[in-house]
């Protein structure tokens, strides 16, 4: 199966420190991807190049095939990428559903809309309407999402990207902040994503989540892509030993 | 009054499958909650607090307080600070802030006179003439305040204060600091005149209102505006053009002040140089009162309605009262004070939920 997205020796340089090192990643269709590494591996960096909000230095993104360039986080958007940040990076004073607009506000038919006005019950609706099929328990549509819980607030933060991710969908360590209960819901939503056919990338510090959740894992080091695991394949062991290297005997012996 | 913050209320359609029964019955609760919520809000507490206000006033003075002649006083000395404080709402809620509203208007007031003296005669164009002039230097000085708040990055609480000072001082340089006291016929027939026996002033001040209420509660610039006061990032990753959403709320807020200036031209037959350096905290004051957040991402019309006739109900009242106006202005820096410790313990409450 080919890829959805490919990443080609992706280069990224910050002042001194060499972020991306010509890392390789790939994401296919219908299934979540780990993208797992040790900080400062350069997950992040990665993630922001793949979704339009920093340049590479250098390197080559193919999306379906396609040698792409992604201008800005609207272009990514506009080709069906889409990301949740590790921010977030909600309306804390708007509903859920203003939240899941946000930007792509829909408006009223007719001269209302060409006044620009906005249709809040249809957002709404639709909104409420993601909330349910993907299986989450927001249910308050009038609320501030300040009030709603964490979980809650990943969850609308997810829908929201999920929404209009039709090809590729990024969540940056998105079960950090959140309890037992909550992780599952969001893991659950995850698996529920990808089986939409749309490629999921999970980055996570959790290997056992990992290892639940992800049909591929890519393991990321020093900026470099250094191993590729099939997620029924692997064990919670071999996936730190990539991480750290205590697997790659090369990068082991230095003078 | 509504104080729905522009809720659109759903569509009720009787050919719904029976699967929606269930659905339409949570909306009907969630309606009750919304309607629980508005009731729970600033807007609805200070309504309140305005209706204490006019009944203390009432039961002081009957007759002169609660006369029509006065509520048109209240309501006429209202309306420029209506006009400001419109503006401002949008402002605040998009997290920004400006003090130099007073001293703008002063300028736009003073530019407005001289350029109806200039073009001359009486009759409506150079009303208009020095209508448009006075908005036009209004928006422009609002338009120096945003850039140097968005591109040049400095602070909008120093932008602004700095601006207070220079704008007012060029005003009295135009003048030597004497004010105008000439001014056309038509101008002060059309600051006297009233229609359905509510001032031309005041309708200006409604039409303001209501046109930028329903801008703010219902069309796409409005929901920018509260989504760059709650979080400017997620503005920006959604694609709003933050610097430039905010340059149009500080040009706005300039040319409030001018049209604002051209009431109290209207209303005084004079400019008013030296008659508005506490405008500022009339306007922040009602504002904040009627359920802005000063920290952005919060607020509604109504509640600037109702919020910015506390302090002029207060004014007014207390003149009538026989007591030193000076208290209206040493209760109104309190009340601003108490509101916003107020609105910072609603937020901190909300936080912990
Ligand atoms: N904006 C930045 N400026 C300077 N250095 C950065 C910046 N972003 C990331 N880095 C550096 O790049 C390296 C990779 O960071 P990052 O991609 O955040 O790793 P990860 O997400 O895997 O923890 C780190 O050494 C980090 O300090
Ligand atoms: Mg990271």
């Amino acid at each position: 199966m080919s890829a959805v997205l490919e990443a080609r020796d992706i280069t990224k340089r910050y002042g001194h420190v060499q972020a991306l090192s010509g890392a390789c990643f790939e994401a296919h269709k219908g299934e979540v991807t780990a993208l797992i590494g040790d900080n400062g591996a350069g997950k992040s960096t990665l993630v922001k190049v793949l979704s339009g909000v920093i340049a590479p230095d250098g390197g080559e993104i193919l999306l379906d095939g396609e040698p792409t360039r992604l201008d800005s986080p609207q272009h990514a958007k506009r080709l069906g990428v889409e990301t949740v940040f590790q921010d977030l990076a909600l309306a804390p004073d708007l509903g859920p559903a203003d939240n899941v607009f946000v930007g792509r506000e829909l408006f009223k038919p007719g001269w209302r809309g060409r006044l620009r006005i906005l249709d809040k019950a249809e957002m709404r609706r639709q909104a409420l309407d993601a909330f349910v099929s993907m299986g989450t328990d927001v249910k308050d549509m009038h609320a501030p999402v300040a009030a709603l819980s964490g979980g809650q607030r990943q969850s609308v933060a997810i829908c929201r990207s999920v929404m209009w991710a039709d090809r590729v969908l990024f969540l940056d360590e998105p079960t950090a902040a959140l309890g037992v209960r909550q992780t599952r819901n969001v893991l659950k939503l995850v698996r529920r994503v990808a089986e939409r056919g749309v490629a999921v990338i999970l980055i996570s510090h959790n290997m056992t989540e990992v290892l639940e959740v992800a049909d591929r894992i890519e393991v990321l080091r020093l900026g470099q892509r250094v191993a590729q695991y099939r997620g029924k394949d692997t064990s919670v062991e071999e996936l730190v030993g990539a991480m750290t290297g205590a697997l790659d005997f090369h990068e082991e012996v230095r003078p | 009054m509504s104080a729905s913050g522009g809720a659109t209320p759903t569509a009720q359609r009787s050919d719904q499958p029976e699967a929606e029964q269930d659905a339409r019955a949570q909306a009907r609760v969630e309606r009750r909650q919304a309607l629980a919520r508005t009731l729970n809000t600033s807007p609805v507490y200070m309504f309140g607090v305005l209706l204490c206000i006019f009944v203390a006033f009432t039961v002081v003075n009957a007759t002169a307080f609660t006369s029509v002649a006065n509520v048109q006083n209240i309501t006429l000395s209202a309306a420029p600070y209506l006009v400001m404080a419109v503006a401002t709402t949008y402002l605040m809620i998009a997290s920004g802030l400006d003090l130099s509203i007073g001293s703008v208007l002063v300028f736009a007031n003073v530019i407005e006179a001289k350029v109806m003296g200039a073009v001359g005669g009486d009759g409506t164009a150079p009303v208009l003439i020095g209508l448009v002039a006075g908005i036009g230097v209004g928006a422009g000085w609002g338009l120096f305040n945003g850039i140097c708040v968005t591109k040049l990055r400095v602070p909008a609480l120093i932008t602004t204060l700095g601006t207070l000072g220079a704008v007012l001082g060029a005003a009295d340089l135009i003048t030597a600091g004497n004010d105008i006291r000439t001014v056309p016929m038509s101008l002060v027939n059309f600051g006297a005149d009233s229609f359905l026996g509510v001032s031309y002033i005041v309708w200006v001040a409604i039409v303001v209102t209501v046109v930028f209420g329903l801008i703010l509660h219902l069309t796409r610039f409005g929901r920018h505006t509260y989504i760059v006061g709650s979080n400017i990032e997620a503005a920006r990753r959604a694609g709003i053009n933050v610097d430039r959403h905010l340059l149009k709320l500080y040009a706005l807020s300039g040319a409030s002040a001018g049209l604002a200036g051209f009431l109290a031209l209207a209303q005084f037959a004079s400019t008013t140089i030296s008659g508005h350096s506490t405008d500022v905290i009339t306007v922040i004051t009602g504002v904040v009162l009627g359920g802005t957040s000063l920290f952005g991402g919060y607020g509604w019309m109504v509640g600037t309605v109702i919020g910015i006739l506390i302090p002029i109900t207060l004014n007014n009242g207390l003149i009538i009262a026989n007591v030193q106006p000076f208290w209206q202005q040493v209760a109104t820096g309190f009340i601003l004070i108490a509101a916003v410790y107020l609105d910072q313990l609603k937020r901190r409450s909300r936080e912990r939920a």
